[in-house]
């Protein structure tokens, strides 16, 4: 038990001193886990309305699909981009392995399905009154698609946080394609915290492991606060 | 929306820092700097030798150097894929297994230590001060015959150490794949690295072979002691090798030679010799120039420069 004190003490020493190295790492984890949230978002939402708002053979089909996508592991998630990025994979010779472009491809692919799927939901969830108040208001299929978005836009900024939580917290898919590389400079590196935390527990630091584990729960904590936020005004 | 607006500039914006990040061109008109990769077992990235040489590299060959450690099966498996320009790992029969394929070339040996059989300080299986093979041996007649807290514990990940372990096995007599793996209770593998293989037997209060970097640098946490630690089977020999240009052309190989030629180097050489001394109160390796014939390879694997 003692560790975990020791771990919070440490935490809050790092962060108080503004440790550099682990600011570095905590900005690159923000920074490539909020670029493939951004680019998941503006994938997943437009595809989410267009499940949700047409009408298809096979549409129950798809979100049970996308639905099982929300167990991917994430290092299957890693070892798919990495047969494509690798050298002597297709797209080998954009070498991107080892890269915080690689990290973002593979983190934006994990997290697309449940952004994907829960913004169905939070269309779907959308009261029928106000749909059916909608279309008696004479609303044009613009109009209506603008209400129902504004509507279900809390429910939509959920599903990002969620998205960004996923990829900000996994390990697999961040270690095969990043490498986990602490290099001279900031972009050559692709440490980021939850790689470092597997690498510290590894070597046995294990308070600088729970402190890594939670500066990352006070990125994510911020985040939430950010969202609560803006719900709430 | 405005702020979706904002948003998205801000995110097209890091996009474009990202792309600059990627390509390495400098804006500040330097000469762009040499990009190395290497790929590495994790059992020497994690002692910090490779962090603590690679800045004098990196300023007196203005390089930049990546390391990505893994265990020596994904190491090899980043090398024939031409993922990294230089292979750093501990596994004699599985190198030459990819030096024959073509994979690698060049390899130069830069240092060694040796494995310890490591186990709780009450040592069930009697083991202490036993010849690798037989210590193994004991503790699998030990283990099947069901003496109470006789359990080994395996890396089980085809790490250089999990090859290493079979080496023992096999030259005490057994097949492990028939013998051994899955033959009881005692034997249980993690399929872990290092460090964790170590804390879990640490917790089943079990045997288990490690090198020793990794177990001086864990030591404090663990309720393990050194119980074996002499025979010729425990040496541990750390080598470079570059990835063929034949086999990808793209591959940086001036880099790479200047890599290891650094590591063979007598700077170098005298910093292995010296590493770990102040933390640990011993060196964590021995350079390997000087100390061929002791490690049974030749002079010129340890001491002639690449050309």
């Amino acid at each position: 038990m003692n560790e975990i004190a020791e771990g919070l003490l440490r935490a809050v020493g790092l962060i108080i001193t503004m440790n550099p190295e682990v600011m570095a790492i905590t900005a690159r984890s923000i920074m490539i886990s909020f670029t493939a949230t951004v680019i998941a978002a503006l994938i997943a939402i437009p595809v989410g309305a267009v499940i949700n708002f047409s009408e298809f053979r096979g549409k129950k089909t798809v979100i049970n699909l996308i639905q099982t996508l929300y167990a991917l592991p994430t290092v299957i998630v890693g070892l798919f981009v990495f047969l494509f990025i690798s050298r002597a994979g297709p797209l080998g010779f954009l070498r991107l392995l080892f890269t915080p472009t690689a990290m973002i491809i593979g983190q934006t692919l994990l997290i697309l399905p449940i952004m994907t799927g829960l913004t169905v939901s939070a269309l779907s969830g959308v009261d029928q009154a106000i749909r059916d108040t909608l279309h008696s208001l004479g609303a044009t299929k613009v109009q209506f698609l603008a209400n129902v978005l504004k509507e279900a836009r809390f429910a939509i900024l959920a599903a990002v946080a969620v998205g960004f939580g996923r990829a900000i917290s996994e390990v697999g898919a961040a270690i095969l394609l990043g490498g986990n590389i602490r290099a001279a400079s900031f972009w050559s590196s692709t440490r980021v915290l939850t790689t470092a935390i597997s690498l510290e527990t590894s070597v046995g630091n294990i308070e600088l492991s729970l402190a890594l584990g939670i500066i990352l729960l006070l990125v994510a904590l911020v985040v939430n606060l950010l969202v609560t936020t803006i719900q709430q005004r | 929306m405005p702020k979706k607006l904002g948003i998205a500039i801000a995110a097209l914006l890091i996009a474009a820092v990202f792309m600059c990040g990627c390509t390495g061109t400098s804006a500040t008109g330097e000469t762009p700097k040499r990009t190395l990769r290497i790929a590495t077992t994790t059992s020497l990235y994690d002692t910090g030798l490779l962090d603590h040489i690679r800045p004098m590299f990196e300023e007196k060959y203005n390089a930049e150097v990546l390391i990505v450690s893994a265990g020596t099966g994904k190491a090899l498996e980043y090398g024939q894929r031409g993922d990294v320009d230089v292979l750093m790992v501990h596994d004699r029969a599985r190198e030459d297994a990819f030096i024959d394929g073509g994979y690698g070339i060049n390899r130069r040996v830069f240092a060694y230590n040796y494995f310890v059989i490591v186990g709780p300080d009450s040592d069930p299986a009697g083991i202490r001060g036993m010849q690798p093979e037989e210590a193994f041996t004991t503790i699998m007649e030990k283990g099947e015959q069901g003496v109470s807290g006789v359990v080994f514990v395996s890396r089980g990940d085809g790490s250089g150490t999990h090859s290493k372990e079979k080496a023992i096995w096999k030259s005490a007599g057994f097949d492990y794949a028939a013998d051994v793996r899955g033959s009881g209770d005692w034997y249980v593998e993690a399929g872990k690295g290092m460090g964790e293989t170590l804390a879990m037997a640490s917790e089943k209060q079990a045997y288990t072979l490690s090198d020793i970097g990794t177990f001086l640098a864990y030591r404090g946490d663990l309720e393990l002691v050194p119980l074996v630690d002499e025979g010729a089977i425990l040496l541990n020999i750390y080598s470079a090798m570059q990835i063929n240009p034949a086999k990808y052309p793209e591959i940086n190989s001036t880099i790479a030679r200047d890599w290891i030629n650094f590591l063979i180097s007598d700077v170098v050489q005298q910093e292995i010799a010296s590493y770990g001394v102040t933390e640990y109160g011993r060196p964590l390796f021995f350079p390997s120039a000087g100390n061929w014939g002791k490690i049974g390879v030749t002079q010129a694997e340890c001491e002639d420069p690449i050309t």
